[in-house]
């Protein structure tokens, strides 16, 4: 039976996404405008310009079908569904079971169809143009991130997220010399996936870099909300799953309130940290070329499976 | 698993950050950022060095872990950034194969190396016996580096990269060398790098490059 407190953790744990993903993006804002020697926006800047869309009104393109108005819905709810599903505070989710690691890459593969789709439904160069890049990121970043799932699965016997995060967070302290090849393969990933500076620049709409601005250059109004706050979770869901894998002490354990409520400012302390780093590793580096990509990502595909192997070498059979 | 005691845990993580690096040794571009990394690879190698001197108490790993620092990490890296300097290298490697196509080999390198360490690996008592197949992978990716390399100084850093792994494969699986044979090597080894050093003064002031293919070309006459 579900008990109340893992309801109630669930709820809270979406209720919180929901909330701090908007602030985990002006956060990161806020340092790269800070790094680069700009004035920084103001820190709730992303929930001003939500706001500001929620009351526009949707303008739609002439030849727009019913899957460019479905679209939104359907990837912020990927989104929030992946949020669900990541042990941000507690291991005890309700929803945990209706997806384990495996599929909720498919979550994020069904978001990023859904948003490709739809660009090209619209037909215009840019939007096509987009989906196009966007599709060949997504076909080389997929397999290392399951790679990189596989690593971690390896280790804990399971791929359900939370038995994953129970593993690693509650087992006697050993050193995983894979784990540090999967983290550095995932931190590659989840910049391509993520729309981030080596790969995608999410602050430009120069026509020859862009990847996700190209495909919702034609949403608007209370669509372009819902795509903006989706890919705000979609990072807040990265940024979790990343802590989940390789930081995660600190998560709650089931049947334990207090852990739930301690566990809040150590997320909010990881997520700032983590926003800070990205924004260092966005600043320090340049964006590459789009046929650079493939190599960026080869890397880290690469780097998991050498993860993979080093698991299988030294740490199985020794 | 959880038998392992963490100084084998630490040899092994340090085994793979050289794994790491001679992989990023392979994907890299400049020749600067080569001789860096290259420089860190020989640190890394000092730390596992140190941890089995720690743990296992022989006096001449210590000596061995001093040699590596003060050489691969520091004396070796300098000459080489001298060299670059005065040869006034093209920042650029040159490799013959596309860099995707290298690290893929690469990896088929790995997964070869670590099957044929295994059976030999399970011969040895030593505790950290498992790094014995990444030490050979080490050396098998030098070599890869050395043959896809245009550049006269890129297979020089290779050859170094190569005797780092085996210097591995013999801390972690045997515990140490023989003192003779560990100075023997690592004064074998500069003085391989000085008289390359001389090497390519020559090779560039014969052919204006440092491209080692004008050397296929060698006649008597």
């Amino acid at each position: 039976m579900i008990s109340i407190a893992a309801l109630i953790g669930q709820v809270f744990a979406i209720v919180l996404a929901l909330a701090l993903a908007p602030l985990l993006t002006g956060w990161v804002n806020q340092w790269r405008a800070w790094l680069q020697n700009r004035s920084a926006p103001p820190l709730l800047q992303p929930y001003y310009t939500l706001h500001k869309l929620f009351h526009k009104d949707v303008v739609l393109a002439h030849g727009a079908s019913p899957l460019f108005r479905f679209a939104p819905f359907i990837m912020f709810g990927c989104m929030l569904l992946a949020c669900g599903i990541i042990p941000s505070l507690s291991t005890d989710l309700p929803f945990a079971p209706a997806a384990d690691a495996l599929a909720l890459v498919g979550v994020f593969g069904l978001a990023r169809l859904f948003i490709s789709l739809a660009a090209m439904d619209i037909g215009t160069s840019f939007g096509t143009l987009g989906a196009r890049r966007e599709m060949l990121v997504g076909f080389l970043a997929e397999p290392a991130l399951l790679i990189i799932i596989f690593t971690v699965a390896m280790i804990a016997n399971s791929t359900s997220l939370a038995t994953i995060v129970e593993t690693l967070a509650y087992r006697e302290f050993a050193i995983y010399p894979s784990l540090a090849f999967a983290g550095i393969a995932f931190t590659f990933v989840s910049f391509a996936e993520n729309a981030r500076v080596p790969v995608d620049n999410p602050a430009t709409h120069l026509e020859l870099t862009m990847i996700h601005e190209a495909m919702i250059l034609e949403y608007s109004g209370r669509h372009l909300a819902l795509i903006e706050w989706a890919a705000s979770l979609k990072l807040y869901a990265y940024s979790c799953l990343g802590i989940a894998l390789f930081f995660p002490w600190g998560i709650g354990e089931r049947d334990n309130f207090l852990a739930l409520v301690a566990a809040i400012p150590l997320l909010l302390l990881k997520l700032g940290i983590g926003g800070m780093l990205l924004a260092i590793i966005e600043t320090i580096n340049a964006k590459v070329r789009i046929f650079r990509v493939p190599e960026f990502l080869g890397t880290a595909f690469l780097l998991a499976v050498l993860g993979l192997l080093v698991r299988l070498l030294l740490e199985v059979r020794a | 698993m959880n038998a392992t005691p963490l100084f084998a845990q630490l040899i092994n993580l340090f085994a793979a950050v050289i794994l790491l690096l001679s992989f990023s040794m392979l994907a890299q571009r400049r020749v600067i950022q080569l001789i860096n990394l290259f420089a860190l690879q020989g640190f890394t190698l000092f730390l596992s060095t140190l941890v089995v001197a720690v743990n296992t108490g022989q006096s001449h790993l210590y000596w061995s872990a001093g040699l590596t620092l003060a050489l691969k990490a520091m004396l070796l890296p300098w000459i080489l950034h001298r060299l670059v300097r005065q040869l006034q290298v093209k920042s650029e490697v040159e490799p013959l194969v596309n860099i995707p196509t290298t690290m893929l080999i690469g990896i088929v390198l790995v997964m070869i190396s670590f099957n044929v360490a295994l059976p030999i690996s399970q011969l040895s008592s030593a505790i950290a016996r498992g790094t014995l197949g990444i030490a050979l992978a080490v050396v098998m990716l030098a070599f890869l580096m050395m043959i896809t390399r245009r550049k006269a100084i890129t297979q020089v850093v290779g050859f170094l990269s190569m005797e780092n792994g085996l210097f591995l494969a013999a801390t972690s699986a045997t515990y140490g060398m023989p003192m003779v044979v560990e100075l023997g090597i690592a004064l074998d080894v500069l003085v391989g790098v000085i008289i390359l050093g001389v090497f390519f003064f020559q090779i560039r002031d014969q052919f204006d490059s440092l491209d080692i293919h004008h050397m296929e070309r060698l006649k008597d006459n």
